[in-house]
């Protein structure tokens, strides 16, 4: 274990070299930069390469077809590249390519407020490419948890042969703090299924009897087949509307039916609470100070944060709307996970949200107030 | 000890972050717990610049100042925009160049950096190691020895022998 002062963003870098990325593509961009800078200086020395593209589009499609040849790849990018990202994001899930995209969020809509701090992608993450699909997206609050977690994004990626969004926060990915670089017995690292049969015997989207995820054979390796955008067969060549139900319905169900292993979450002081936040990446942090000071004063509060954002916890926020009379989402945006956690929650009790818009992280002093506005004592 | 919050205000490329970073660094050899954060605008050189740094034996969530409880101005412009959020009893190092502002429930300590940094040392860019000294001097926040550690593993190779020099200067100027 070493520890370090480390920036959120080089810890990015140094979790995705761990977890064994070899190859970042990506065009720089505020308040992501030191991603793809720091990239260009590590991967040569793990014999890895490095390109910057020509722009946004092109990084992800380098990205893509790098790990096409059997390598993990990376790009990261912030709102306005995350935007042209997206065509090439919908060619990886339907094409089920593993890679990792990672976006710092910033100001938007377009170039918005390049260096202030805002959460406002989550339903881009979620639903930024067109057509019918489900998404993994994470959503760290630390330095230790932005390395821990980029680890575990290329994890689900190879696992379940998926682009996984790394989603963080302008504040988190510039801050620096101290972090333990954990040792290796305490990290673990999948890699992609490589097909067992011969090349004369392979079909690239050919599911065996009882799993989800196709076998996948690098480029270049005698193992020959098709990669489309469109709707395919087994083979991987296109296939007419009577293959789209089946392979859709298994692109969603990879994920969806396995919520429970991707699903990671903090529950901080739930036990007893009557009143729940709800909060992810940096302001996270702030409701956990305003939850220390409330519960000096006797409030029964607590905080449930998830850290994989997309699929949603929806068991946890089921059951946490049974337990709790208030849930307050707290965010930096104007209420978009606050429509997911009313959706999940708000049969069964009061779902309010709390944001703002204008590049300044939400203080505990306001989460507070707000919370004490709205308590019935 | 309890949270302390600093800030260092200033013009973007005066190398207030990398001072910032240096003083968190220093905090983590003392066994302590820091958090960094900057915030600029859009342009590489000139605007307000300023680096914060949190340092505390506890965790620290909230990773900004809100009370700050020491801060340093290498500019008129910053001292002006950042002098309100400095607590009541709290320090205020300023460079001489800049006016005192008028505040008497404050710690006021006005000193030569910027002159020192160009006259003394003949490098205007050291001027935020200077300041670094000056602020350990006067609040002792953490070890001499840490803070120097610190300096050489964050300054550029070739420039350790002047910047352990600036330091100095920072502890005199503070004496």
């Amino acid at each position: 274990m070493t520890i370090k002062l480390m920036q959120g963003n080089e810890a990015c870098v140094e979790g995705a070299l761990r977890a064994g990325m070899r190859f970042y593509a990506g065009y720089p961009i505020t308040p992501s930069t030191e991603i793809a800078e720091i990239a260009s200086v590590e991967l040569p020395k793990y014999g890895g390469k490095f390109i910057q593209m020509e722009d946004e589009i092109s990084g992800m499609a380098a990205a893509i077809g790098a790990s096409l040849t059997g390598i993990k790849s990376m790009t990261a990018t912030s709102g306005p590249g995350f935007s042209l990202k997206q065509e090439n994001l919908g060619f990886a899930i339907i094409g089920e390519i593993p890679c990792v995209v990672v976006n710092v969020q910033r100001g938007g809509p377009s170039t918005g407020l390049p260096t202030a701090p805002s959460q406002g992608d989550i339903m881009q993450a979620r639903w930024g490419t067109h057509g019918d699909h489900s998404i993994i997206a994470l959503y760290p609050n630390s330095v230790r948890e932005i390395y821990d977690t980029t680890i575990r994004a290329f994890n689900l990626a190879e696992k379940y042969r998926t682009p996984v969004i790394l989603l963080l926060d302008e504040i988190i990915g510039h801050m620096r703090e101290k972090i333990e670089i954990p040792d290796d017995s305490e990290i673990e690292i999948i890699n992609r299924k490589k097909p067992t049969c011969s090349p004369k015997e392979y079909k690239a989207y050919k599911v065996k009897d009882g799993d989800m995820v196709p076998e996948m054979a690098p480029f270049g390796s005698g193992y020959r087949f098709h990669v489309t955008g469109l709707v395919h067969g087994e083979t991987g060549f296109p296939a007419g509307s009577d293959k789209s139900e089946s392979l859709l319905n298994r692109l969603i169900r990879k994920i969806e039916d396995n919520v429970d292993d991707i699903c990671t979450y903090d529950e901080y002081m739930l036990e007893d609470a009557d009143t729940a936040i709800v909060s992810f990446g940096c302001t996270s942090r702030s409701a956990i100070a305003a939850i220390k000071n409330l519960r000096k004063e006797g409030y029964k509060i607590g905080m449930f944060r998830p850290i994989t954002i997309w699929p949603s916890p929806e068991k946890k926020l089921i059951e946490l709307s049974k337990k709790v009379n208030r849930i307050v989402v707290v965010e930096m945006n104007a209420g978009q996970y606050f429509l997911e956690v009313d959706r999940i929650a708000g049969k069964n009790t009061q779902v309010e949200k709390y944001g703002r818009l204008n590049g300044e992280i939400i203080t505990p002093d306001e989460i507070i107030s707000v919370i004490k506005e709205g308590h019935n004592a | 000890m309890k949270r302390k919050e600093f800030r260092l205000s200033g013009s973007g490329g005066q190398g207030l972050i990398t001072a910032g970073i240096i003083l968190a660094e220093a905090a983590l050899f003392d066994g302590l717990n820091a958090v960094q954060s900057q915030s600029y605008g859009p342009e590489a050189r000139g605007g307000a610049s300023k680096a914060e740094v949190i340092i505390s034996e506890e965790e620290i969530d909230f990773p900004k100042v809100t009370d700050c409880d020491v801060l340093l101005s290498l500019t008129k412009l910053s001292c002006d925009k950042y002098i309100s959020g400095l607590r009541a009893g709290g320090i205020l190092i300023i460079d001489e160049s800049i006016e005192k502002p008028e505040r008497d429930d404050i710690i006021t300590y006005s000193l030569p950096i910027l002159k020192t940094a160009v006259t003394t040392l003949n490098k205007p860019m050291v001027a935020n190691i200077i300041a670094l000294g000056i602020i350990n001097q006067i609040t002792k926040i953490v070890s001499k020895e840490s803070l120097e550690k610190a300096v050489l593993s964050r300054v550029p190779k070739g420039t350790e022998e002047l910047n352990i020099k600036a330091l100095k200067e920072g502890f005199i100027l503070a004496r």
